[in-house]
C-alpha cells in the first residue's frame, strides 16, 4: 500500500512538469507575437529587441521553459502585459475568492447529493428515488451560466432579495463573514452547486444501492441490526468511491468557475482569466491556468492517496 | 479456411463479451428495447424536430434573423408578428432561435464526432499493440486529464483567439483523451480473449484482427460513452460563445445570443433566457437519450 502511495506521488512529478509545458506552450499557440500588446507597431527594431530581452523572449524555447519553471517554483509567474504588475499577486487574491465560492458550492452540492442519493437508494423505485434521479439529470444537463441568469432574474430583478454581482457592497474586495458579504455568495454558490449535486447524487445512489444488495447487508439485517447501524456499515463501504468523485468534482468547481464568475462578476480566478483573454494578456492567462491545473494535479493525488488509505484493496496499475 | 474461421469467431464475439446471442441479432434487440422506452423515443423525436427546425430554418423562419427593426427593440413574448419577442437590435427571436440551432448543434456534435473517430483510433492502437506505443499514447492523455475540461477548452480557445474553427479545435482536443482512455481499456480486455487468440493462430494479421474482432466489441460501448459527452459539449460550446470565444456576431448562435441579451435582463427578462432554455432542452434530451441507449444496450441485466 505504501509502495503504491510512494509511486503515485513520484508519478505526479512528471505530470506536473508536462502540465507546466502545456501552459508554457499556450504562449506559442497564440497567433502573432505574444508581445504585440505592449510593442507599438512602428517601434524601431532596437526597442523591440530590448523589450524582448526584458521579457526573456530572445532566448531559445527550452531555455525559456527552464527559466520559467524555475521562477514559477519560487512563486514568480512574470509580469502582466496589460498592467505591468506581478501576475502572482493578482492570482493569489483571486484564488482566495474562487476557493471561497468553490467550498460554498461544494458544501451545498455534496451535502444535497449525499442526502438525495442515499434516500434514493434506500427507497428504490419510490417517488423520492424518481425525484432524486430527475434532479440529478437536470443538474448535469443545465447550462449553469444560464441557470445563474435565471436566478438573477428571479431573486435580484423580480424579488430584489439578493445582489446580482460582485463580492461586497463597498467594492474593496475584502471578504468578511457577515450578511453584508455573505449575501453576495448565495446566488453564485447555488448556481455552481447543481453540477456536483447531480453527479454526487448519481454516484451515491448507484454505490449505496449496490452495497444494499450485498450479502453482508442481508446478514446484518438477519442479525437484527437497526437502520442506523446498517447505514453506518453502508457509509463505510461507499466512502472510497464517493470521496474520489467528490474530489474530482471539487477540482472542476475550482477550474470550471469561469462562466459563473463571469455571470456574477465574482472577483475570482475565472473572472481574472476572462479579463486576461480579452486583454490578450498571455502571461496572466498562463499563470492562472498553471496555478489552477497544479491545484487539480495535487487534488487528484490527494484523492488517490486517501482512497488507498481508506480501502487498501484498491490496486491500480 | 482463414476466412471461414474468422467469420465464426466474429459471430461468437458479441456473445462472449457483450450479450447472449439471439436469433434476432444484437443491434436489432437493442433497437427493439429502445423503441419501448417512451422517454428515449420522446427525446429522440424532440431532437429530430430541433434538427429539422435548424436545417430548414431559412425556409421556416418568419423573419430574416439578421434584419432588425430599431423601433421594435426588446418586444415582449406574445407580440403579434414576433411571438417570442425581439432582441436588443429588434430582430425576431423566433427566427434567430431557429437559425441559432444550426451553429449550436454543429458545435455540440462535430467535436464529439471528430473526437470519437480520433480517440477510438488512438485507444484501439494503444490497447491492441501495447508496449511503448501504449505508454506514449496513454501517458499523453494523462497530461490532458490533469486539467479540468472547462479550463482546458477555455485555455486553448483563449490562446487561439475567438472563432468557429478555434472553438471546434479546442473542444475536440478536450474530448479525445477520455474517449481514447475508454477505447484503450476495452481493447486491452478484448485483446487477450480466446477468440482473438484463435483468429491469430489461424494467421489473421493485426489489421484483420482489429477490423473484425476488436472494433466490433469496442465501437458499441465507446459510442455510448461518446453520446453521453454530446450534452457536455453543447453546454461547453455555447459557454465558449457566451464568453465571446466562439462564433462572432452577427451569426445567430444560442450561447452568443444569451451573452448579448444578458444586458437586457432588467428590461425584458423572459426574452433574455430563451436561448439558454434551448441549450438546456437540447442537452437534457441528449442526456436522457444517451441514458436510454445505455440501458437498452445493457442486455445482460
Amino acid at each position: 500500500m505504501f509502495a503504491f502511495i510512494f509511486k503515485r506521488i513520484l508519478y505526479a512529478i512528471p505530470i506536473a512538469l508536462a502540465v507546466a509545458a502545456v501552459c508554457f506552450s499556450l504562449v506559442h499557440l497564440a497567433p502573432g507575437d505574444p508581445l504585440t500588446a505592449v510593442i507599438p507597431a512602428d517601434a524601431p527594431a532596437e526597442v523591440v529587441a530590448a523589450i524582448k530581452q526584458a521579457y526573456g523572449m530572445d532566448r531559445p524555447l527550452v531555455v525559456q521553459f527552464g527559466a520559467w519553471v524555475q521562477r514559477a517554483l519560487q512563486g514568480d509567474l512574470g509580469l502582466s502585459v496589460a498592467t505591468g504588475r506581478p501576475v502572482m499577486g493578482d492570482i493569489a487574491l483571486a484564488l482566495g475568492n474562487t476557493l471561497l465560492l468553490a467550498v460554498a458550492a461544494a458544501v451545498i452540492g455534496f451535502g444535497g447529493g449525499i442526502v438525495l442519493g442515499t434516500l434514493a437508494a434506500f427507497f428504490n423505485g419510490r417517488w423520492i428515488d424518481k425525484l432524486a434521479t430527475a434532479i440529478a439529470i437536470t443538474g448535469v444537463s443545465v447550462p449553469h451560466y444560464w441557470l445563474g441568469l435565471v436566478l438573477v432574474i428571479v431573486f435580484s430583478v423580480q424579488l430584489d432579495w439578493l445582489p446580482s454581482m460582485g463580492a461586497g457592497a463597498d467594492g474593496s474586495g475584502e471578504w468578511r463573514w457577515d450578511w453584508a458579504h455573505l449575501q453576495y455568495l448565495v446566488l453564485p454558490a447555488v448556481t455552481m452547486c447543481f453540477i456536483p449535486m447531480g453527479i454526487v447524487t448519481r454516484t451515491v445512489r448507484a454505490t449505496v444501492a449496490e452495497i444494499l444488495n450485498a450479502e453482508f447487508v442481508s446478514a446484518l439485517r438477519a442479525r437484527g441490526l437497526g437502520a442506523l447501524a446498517i447505514t453506518r456499515h453502508v457509509a463505510k463501504n461507499a466512502a472510497p468511491t464517493v470521496l474520489s468523485v467528490m474530489g474530482l468534482q471539487f477540482g472542476y468547481l475550482l477550474g470550471g468557475s469561469i462562466l459563473v464568475e463571469t455571470v456574477f462578476s465574482w472577483p475570482g480566478t475565472g473572472f481574472l482569466l476572462n479579463t486576461a483573454i480579452f486583454q490578450r494578456d498571455i502571461p496572466l492567462l498562463q499563470g492562472i491556468i498553471l496555478v489552477l491545473a497544479m491545484f487539480f494535479v495535487a487534488l487528484n493525488l490527494l484523492v488517490d492517496v486517501v482512497q488507498t488509505l481508506l480501502d487498501p484493496r484498491i490496486k491500480r496499475s | 479456411m482463414t476466412n471461414a474461421s474468422s467469420t465464426t469467431a466474429a459471430a461468437i464475439a458479441p456473445a462472449t463479451v457483450v450479450a447472449p446471442l439471439r436469433s434476432r441479432g444484437y443491434w436489432a434487440t437493442v433497437w427493439l428495447r429502445l423503441r419501448r422506452d417512451k422517454v428515449s423515443m420522446g427525446c429522440a423525436g424532440l431532437l429530430l424536430g430541433l434538427m429539422l427546425m435548424a436545417l430548414l430554418a431559412p425556409w421556416l423562419a418568419p423573419h430574416d434573423p439578421a434584419q432588425g427593426v430599431m423601433s421594435q427593440r426588446l418586444a415582449p413574448i406574445g407580440t403579434p408578428g414576433h411571438w417570442l419577442g425581439t432582441d436588443e437590435l429588434g430582430r425576431d427571436m423566433l427566427s434567430r432561435l431557429m437559425h441559432g440551432g444550426r451553429m449550436s448543434l454543429v458545435m455540440g456534435l462535430l467535436p464529439v464526432f471528430i473526437a470519437f473517430v480520433v480517440g477510438t483510433g488512438l485507444g484501439v492502437v494503444a490497447g491492441f499493440f501495447g508496449g511503448w506505443l501504449n505508454s506514449v499514447i496513454m501517458r499523453t492523455t494523462d497530461v490532458f486529464f490533469a486539467f479540468p475540461a472547462v479550463l482546458l477548452a477555455i485555455a486553448i480557445s483563449g490562446a487561439l483567439g475567438a472563432g468557429f474553427a478555434n472553438a471546434i479545435i479546442s473542444l475536440t482536443l478536450v474530448f479525445i483523451p477520455p474517449i481514447a482512455r475508454v477505447a484503450e481499456s476495452i481493447t486491452t480486455s478484448v485483446r487477450n480473449l480466446d477468440f482473438v487468440d484463435a483468429a491469430r493462430a489461424t494467421g489473421a494479421g493485426a489489421f484483420t484482427l482489429i477490423r473484425v474482432h476488436v472494433l466490433g466489441n469496442v465501437l458499441g460501448p465507446v459510442f455510448i460513452y461518446a453520446t453521453s459527452l454530446v450534452s457536455v459539449c453543447m453546454i461547453l460550446a455555447a459557454g465558449l460563445s457566451f464568453l465571446g470565444l466562439g462564433v462572432k456576431p452577427p451569426v445567430p448562435e444560442w450561447g452568443l445570443m444569451l451573452n448579448t441579451l444578458r444586458q437586457s435582463i432588467y428590461l425584458q427578462p423572459w426574452v433574455s433566457v430563451l436561448p439558454g432554455l434551448m441549450i438546456f432542452i437540447t442537452s437534457l434530451c441528449f442526456n436522457l437519450l444517451s441514458d436510454g441507449l445505455r440501458s437498452a444496450m445493457d442486455i445482460k441485466r
